[in-house]
């Protein structure tokens, strides 16, 4: 068999010569690049020119940080890399003067520095000790914002290709052995022990096998695996190649979802570039194995990542779930044993085998290994995306990494899993975040998005938006997905409107149950969870809105009630010169009334009032 | 073969393995009830109906479409599956046209028949329900989506049987419903209107045209016989009321066709009834067919025969015998042409 | 039927149409638009190729089929014979042929093998218009797959060289060694319901039922004794025949049971002729069909609902037909069939169909051991030689009824016209799905979808004449001529009309070729020259 040694020591070389240059690194994840990250670049570039600077210019994916993008690094050769936050055109001329020219940071605009073997600056902090990243592990994500995604010299030179090569070498047992003793489970959200289900497929009797990659990422909200793709594309395609490689297949698809045109551009690159070295195609390194990589953009169907119906929709037929059993396992892509995992999982698996199970297993909980990547989402200070070790808090996310509730307002809930998932209430932050405790709230790990609220949160409109997006996306096969997301939404949006009975609750329960007990595919049978942990946790909210007919986060129009609080009014009149109805009155100085006959809770109101003197509780 | 015990309602049962849940407790006698499963066709475990309790799932299984497994612990009616079933079924009629009285499929439906079964009357689900107009721009095959309960069976008998693949699966969730290519009509598809469709459909969503008012199921005497249109020899049901045809209904244990008809077999019967067809015997006489009676006929036919044969010889004599005709009358006419007028001058028109 | 007689010593359908499903591995068709003609059979070649059976088919037209099939040859008409040659000349020189059966189960291979080696794939490509390249393939195909069946219609037989074709075919699946086991054979499809079934019964001028031919003396003289009368010794007239000596005044009277040769029979000018010069016709129809026109006596027919009896499909299975309804016009065609014989002074005293049904088992050795009880559920495939026999699904398992199959060295024969400078075009003519030989228009529903006539044109020709789907154009032979709409679609080559022969307001037959098959007498129904013109 031939081996990378050569070529990944001269690729060791050209990126070492790369970090030892001057050298600013825009972050053009599609975060960057929807915060203005290539007009940062095209500045940079043209300030660098017009200054005549020899300084390496570059781009690499997104850190993690999405709340201060555009992020740009800079890094003078020989010290250490600092990391700006919130980089703007305007701020370019600046920054290049002060740290390239002057070889001073800006201090004011850095957010951390990573100092690697240089001495740190004073006065900014190092990423280790950074909230956002203390609590942090950096193992699948550990390109992610450091490497340039688009270059195989980057992913070669950072260990890349170590773990096929090394499995090529290695008994096809003993790599799915070496997986199942790092338990690492799938991060698709079902959490099946991957070495388990490799070894279900090694195992099925086949002329042909299939890898298959799903990177349908569609829960709103959670945007892992389009950052793992386009952060480290090839670490996906070396963990479908080892996969492909253990269980006997020679080809693979990757499902990816067509709106994530950055990471499909960014992984035919990579294909094309592992072709052109020789790591995909036939007889891969002259050791007999031949593997390809087909993508297949998915046409945006929530339904699709559901792996029954991401085979059939693969297959040309519509996205509909099958039956199981039979599992994929034995009679997947085209009734073939197929290997089907999502792009975490599959980009774990370069480092599992580099490092070895033993070495992944010692991260994390008893049941749930490793790391996990979460996107954090909602009313948090910090959105972004993080990996952290599995058994970390909940309250450690949102408060030490996500630095807390926006506008120092009142932490709520935290819904994980999407659509499939379910509220958490602040009396479980302190549950550690692992596949069986987060099932034993009524909530699931899925696949790693999470979505603060805050006090301003209406718990009932939450299962209202999640239901209208299941019951939109539910593909129609299932009568209980169907129909019943259809009477659920229904009997939400009555209680929102003020007309919910008490008698709704007893039918959204026996709902939940029959449809979580009887549809057809995970989806479905997830698919009440919003409901019913938020029946569990914040069953008054729902009885508020019944009994009082109050919404008492005041989200609900219907059930707005404008009311002028007597105390605060001035007697502008600035209100009721606003309102469209003249719903508003009052003498001149005096604290004025809104007649709720006429009032249509436009909300126009509110804002013209300098006083706070109209609420809507 | 290799067997596979399993519990079923505490009885313990040995099947050959492969076999479902569902056919499982078939064989002790238990009906478990079923809307898109059809023996012959692939499961599509879609209407969930048959689901049942089989102790250490998550969930409740479909029993349509879940193999067998040793000691497999199963029970079809347990109050989970029941509240399941009756929740189903709610929703169901939830969206459906509570038209019952005047439905062509009444006391073939199979929803009035679970409903029936389970004691579901009305559904606790209210809402919005379906209002699609009615298709009946064939004169087939008359398509009332706002009774169809998406069982799917159309779609798979269409691809699998037919092959046709005219029907697929339009739109998502509540608007979810079996169509032809862009929710077009059946006329404006590739459709070969075999209606097979209509033969596996379990409610009053798709209904021949031809029996239209022409009686209730259960009126209709059923016989069974053999297709008169080609020489493939399907069977199927003579659909009869008040010495009328009034339709055909496939018979699933015809042994070349099972299920399947094509347009002919299906929709063609109707020409037995055409009002053009002879009723009495005709004498041409000066050009023109005059109605005469049996006798009359026989007597000039026999006459004119003897008269030829014995004038001309019997070779001046030639019989047609027909391809559509019975092998019983086959018989009689080459023995009439041959014992009775004494030629082998007999043929009919497809030797090869 | 007369190709396989010879060949294999029974004409039918060897094999049954069950084993498309669960046993073929391979089903070339040749010259059978299956999904039209036989909607239920084609179900069944669609899901067998969608299950993995390779699937070839040979047809100048792209007839649905060819959607799932592996190959497609695009045959020029006419040219089956070195076509089949061509296969069995690369199958015998690539040494594929299945020597042992050829041994132990044939006769006259040397013939054969003579003959077939003139047609080298260069000759056979130029006559047929398929690639060499495809002959190479398929002829490898079919001979090395274990279990091949081959299909084929009218396509085949409505050729001056009709038998030859069938001989042919019937040598390629010997050779192979495709015969006589489950999933291979030679299966003719019968077309209308009951053909299989009239032939069995002897509606044939030489042959009583159960093919017991009439020039044999102890078949005769069984039916003698049986029938108490002198039967004829020499064979009668096949049809063309009858209608040639109606021509020329030597047939005087004719009774014709539900059958309609002025739409269908080819060359109608030359039908109707005769039949206006018969003294005396009697037609037995359902409907004032073209024929009936010509009666002096019509009498009503009754139709398949009205009656019991049974029908013999083309996989040789006896079904039973149940009386639905009473009969429309007051009695069955069997009674009417007696009544007129005992006017005749020959009564006939069947009580039902089914004693009628016994008086022929009981005279038929291949049919002896099926009764109506016994047909009662699945029917039984003939030969059924007792009652203890389960049927027979395939033909000639061990040994050929005849004992060896025989090889016959079989030359190309052209079609009797071609298109010339006059009649540049070529008419094929055929079924569809909607329609059935007479009775389907008068079906409302049927007639009311597709009530009229749409040929089929190639867009390369109707780009040069101006015609689009929906025009009328007039279609001339040297036979006559008629019109009809035209459908422009590339399901037929440039140069082709192809029509069907439902419509009697578009009468193909009334222009089809008058060359017929010297053996069967059966007309070239598929190869005429016509001309088109615009109207």
């Amino acid at each position: 068999m031939k081996n990378l040694d050569q070529i990944r020591q001269k690729y060791v070389e050209q990126y070492r010569r790369k970090l030892g240059k001057d050298r600013i690194v825009v972050g053009l994840g599609t975060c960057g690049i929807a915060a203005g990250g290539n007009k940062v670049l095209q500045a940079i570039k043209e300030e660098v020119a017009s200054r005549g600077l020899d300084v390496e210019i570059d781009f690499t994916s997104c850190i993690g940080m999405c709340y201060c993008e555009p992020v740009v690094e800079i890094a003078l050769a020989g010290a250490p890399s600092v990391i700006y936050g919130n980089i703007i055109p305007d701020k370019v001329a600046k920054l290049i003067e002060s740290h390239i020219v002057n070889k001073t940071p800006v201090y004011e605009w850095a957010a951390i520095q990573i100092p690697g073997e240089a001495a740190p600056y004073e006065g900014i902090s190092v990423m280790e000790k950074f909230p956002y990243y203390e609590k942090q592990v950096r193992s699948v994500t550990s390109r992610l914002g450091r490497t340039n995604p688009e270059s195989i010299v980057d992913y070669i030179a950072t260990g890349g290709y170590e773990g096929i090569e090394k499995a090529l070498q290695t008994d096809k047992q003993a790599i799915i052995d070496e997986i199942k003793k790092s338990g690492l489970r799938g991060r698709g959200g079902g959490g099946f022990p991957t070495g388990t289900k490799w070894q279900f497929v090694y195992d099925a009797q086949d002329d042909k096998k299939y890898a298959v990659c799903n990177a349908d990422e569609g829960d709103p909200g959670a945007f892992m695996d389009r950052s793992v793709l386009e952060g480290d594309p090839h670490s996906v395609l070396e963990g479908m190649m080892i996969a492909g490689y253990a269980i006997g297949a020679d080809e693979g698809y990757i499902y990816c979802r067509a709106e994530y045109p950055l990471a499909i551009r960014r992984l035919n690159l990579a294909i094309a570039q592992a072709e052109e070295h020789g790591l995909l195609g036939d007889n891969i390194l002259d050791s007999g194995f031949s593997f390809r990589i087909k993508i297949k953009a998915g046409a945006g169907a929530f339904v699709c990542g559901e792996e029954t119906a991401l085979l059939n929709s693969i297959e040309g037929e519509r996205g509909m779930p099958r039956v199981r059993p039979p599992f994929p396992a034995n009679k997947g892509l085209w009734q073939k044993p197929t290997v089907l995992n999502n792009v975490e999982t599959y980009a774990n698996v370069p480092f599992i085998i580099r490092y070895g199970g033993d070495w992944y297993a010692k991260m994390g909980t008893e049941t749930s290994k490793g790391s996990k990547v979460f996107c954090l989402t909602g009313k948090v200070n910090n959105t972004g995306l993080m990996e952290v070790p599995m058994g970390i808090t909940l309250r450690d996310i949102i408060f030490s990494i996500g630095g807390g509730i926006q506008g120092g307002k009142e932490f709520k809930a935290v819904q994980s899993g999407g659509p499939s998932g379910g509220c958490i209430p602040a009396e479980h932050l302190d549950t550690p975040i692992d596949y069986d405790s987060l099932t034993a709230l009524g909530a699931i790990m899925g696949s790693g998005g999470l979505v603060v609220m805050d006090e301003t949160t209406c718990m009932v409109d939450v299962a209202k938006f999640f239901l209208n997006f299941t019951q939109n996306e539910s593909c129609g096969k299932c009568t209980p997905c169907r129909e019943g997301t259809k009477r659920m939404l229904e009997i939400l949006q009555r209680i929102c409107e003020g007309e919910g009975e008490l008698e709704d609750l007893d039918t959204l329960e026996r709902l939940c149950k029959v449809i979580k007990n009887s549809a057809l595919c995970g989806l479905g049978q997830t698919c009440p969870n919003p409901i019913a942990t938020t029946l569990k946790y914040f069953r008054s909210e729902y009885e508020a809105h019944i009994i009082d007919k109050r919404c008492p986060a005041g989200v609900c129009t219907a059930l707005k009630v404008y009311t002028i609080l007597e105390d605060k009014c001035t007697g502008c009149g600035a209100c009721a010169r606003n309102c469209p109805t003249g719903a508003i009155t009052g003498a001149k100085k005096e604290p004025h009334v809104i007649d709720t006959e006429k009032c249509i809770k436009c909300g126009t109101c509110i804002p013209k009032c300098k006083f706070d003197a109209i609420t809507t509780a | 073969m290799e067997m596979v015990k399993l519990i079923i309602n505490g009885k313990e049962v040995e099947v050959p393995s492969g076999t479902t849940i569902l056919e499982a407790a078939e064989q002790m006698g238990i009906n478990i009830p079923r809307l898109c499963y059809m023996k012959g066709l692939s499961s599509a475990g879609a209407c969930r109906l048959c689901v049942v309790e089989v102790k250490g799932a998550r969930a409740l299984v479909a029993s349509c479409a879940t193999a067998v497994t040793p000691g497999m612990e199963v029970q079809t009616h347990s109050p989970d599956v029941m509240e399941a079933r009756r929740t189903i079924l709610e929703l169901l009629i939830a969206n459906h046209t509570p038209d019952c009285l005047t439905c062509e499929k009444m006391g073939e439906c199979k929803l009035a028949e679970y409903c029936y079964e389970y004691g579901v009357k009305e559904s606790s689900f209210k809402g919005e329900k379906h209002n699609y107009p009615i298709e009946t721009s064939n004169p087939f095959i008359v398509r009332d989506m706002n009774k169809c309960i998406l069982c799917g069976k159309c779609v798979r008998v269409c691809d699998e049987i037919t092959g046709q693949n005219v029907m697929g699966f339009a739109y998502r969730g509540f608007n979810c419903k079996p169509a032809p290519f862009y929710d077009d009509e059946l006329v404006e598809s590739n459709c070969v209107f075999c209606g097979q469709c209509v033969a596996v459909c379990p409610t009053g969503a798709l209904t021949e045209k031809q029996m239209q008012k022409k009686g209730r199921r259960w009126e209709l005497e059923r016989v069974k016989t053999t297709c008169p249109f080609c020489g493939t020899g399907c069977n199927f049901d003579l659909l009869v009321k008040d010495n009328q045809i009034v339709g055909v209904a496939s018979n699933p244990t015809s042994v070349v066709n099972g299920y399947a008809l094509c347009v002919k077999g299906r929709f063609g019967w109707d020409f037995v009834h055409n009002e053009k067809r002879i009723k009495t015997p005709l004498i041409k006489k000066d050009g023109q067919f005059v109605p005469a009676s049996w006798d009359e006929a026989l007597d000039l036919i026999a006459a004119r025969f003897k008269e030829i044969k014995e004038k001309y010889g019997p070779d001046s004599f030639a019989a047609l015998s027909s391809a559509r005709c019975t092998n019983e009358e086959n018989f009689l006419v080459q023995k009439f042409t041959r014992a009775v007028m004494g030629t082998n001058n007999v043929d009919h028109c497809a030797r090869t | 039927m007369a190709g396989l007689a010879t060949t294999f010593g029974s004409g039918a359908m060897t094999n049954s149409i069950n084993e498309i499903t669960t046993d073929a591995e391979l089903m070339m068709l040749i010259g059978t638009n299956t999904t039209e003609a036989h909607p239920v059979i084609g179900y069944k070649m669609r899901q067998a190729a969608r299950r993995g059976a390779k699937l070839i088919v040979v047809d100048p037209r792209r007839i649905d089929l060819v959607d799932d099939a592996d190959y497609w040859l695009q045959i020029k008409p006419g040219t089956d014979i070195p076509f089949l040659n061509g296969l069995m000349h690369i199958i015998i020189e690539e040494d594929l042929y299945d020597k042992e059966f050829v041994e132990t189960r044939t006769e006259n291979f040397q013939a054969l093998a003579d003959t077939v080696k003139n047609y080298t794939p260069a000759y056979v490509s130029e006559l047929t218009g398929i690639s060499e390249e495809d002959l190479y393939a398929v002829a490898r195909l079919y001979a090395t797959t274990d279990r091949a069946m081959i299909f084929y219609t009218l396509g085949i037989t409505e050729h001056i060289c009709g038998t030859h074709n069938v001989m042919s075919i019937a040598n390629l699946a010997m050779l192979t060694g495709h015969m006589g086991r489950p999933g291979v054979g030679v299966n003719p499809i019968r077309g209308q319901n009951n053909v299989q079934g009239a032939c069995d019964m002897g509606a044939l001028p030489n042959v009583y039922s159960g093919y017991q031919r009439v020039i044999d003396e102890a078949a005769r003289k069984k039916f003698e004794q049986a029938w108490k009368v002198t039967l004829p010794d020499k064979n009668g007239l096949m049809i063309p025949e009858m209608f040639e000596k109606a021509n020329s005044g030597e047939v005087k009277a004719m009774y014709i049971l539900g059958e309609n040769p002025v739409l269908t029979d080819p060359n109608s000018n030359h039908i109707r002729s005769g039949l206006e010069k018969l003294e005396f016709l009697v037609v037995q129809e359902l409907f004032l069909t073209e024929t009936a026109e010509y009666a002096d006596v019509i009498l009503p027919g009754s139709s398949f609902a009205e009656k019991d009896g049974t029908f013999t499909n083309t996989e040789r299975r006896v079904q039973r037909v149940r009386k639905a309804i009473e009969p429309i016009p007051g009695r069955a065609d069997w009674q009417t069939i007696m009544a007129l014989s005992a006017k005749m002074g020959y009564p006939m005293e069947y009580n039902s169909p089914e004693e009628i049904w016994m008086e022929m088992a009981s005279l038929t050795p291949s049919m002896a051991g099926i009764t109506y009880e016994r047909l009662e559920e699945k029917g039984i495939q003939w030969p059924c030689p007792d009652s203890q026999h389960p049927g027979t699904p395939f033909l000639h398992a061990g040994t050929f009824i005849r004992g060896k199959g025989l090889f016959q060295a079989i030359e190309h024969i052209p079609p009797a016209e071609m298109p010339d400078e006059e009649y540049p075009f070529l008419l094929s003519t055929g079924r569809v799905l909607q329609h059935y030989n007479v009775t389907t228009p008068y079906s409302t529903g049927i007639q009311s979808m597709w009530p009229e006539e749409f040929s089929e044109f190639n867009p390369e020709d109707a780009a040069k004449l101006g015609v689009e789907t929906g025009d009328m154009v007039k279609v001339t032979s040297r036979r006559g001529e008629i019109t009809t709409r035209i459908k422009v679609t590339d399901r037929v080559p440039p140069g082709m009309l192809w029509m069907s022969f439902h419509y009697a307001a578009s009468p193909a037959n009334a222009i089809t070729s008058d060359g017929y098959d010297p053996i069967t007498k059966t007309g070239e129904y598929k190869v005429a020259a016509v001309k088109i013109e615009k109207i």
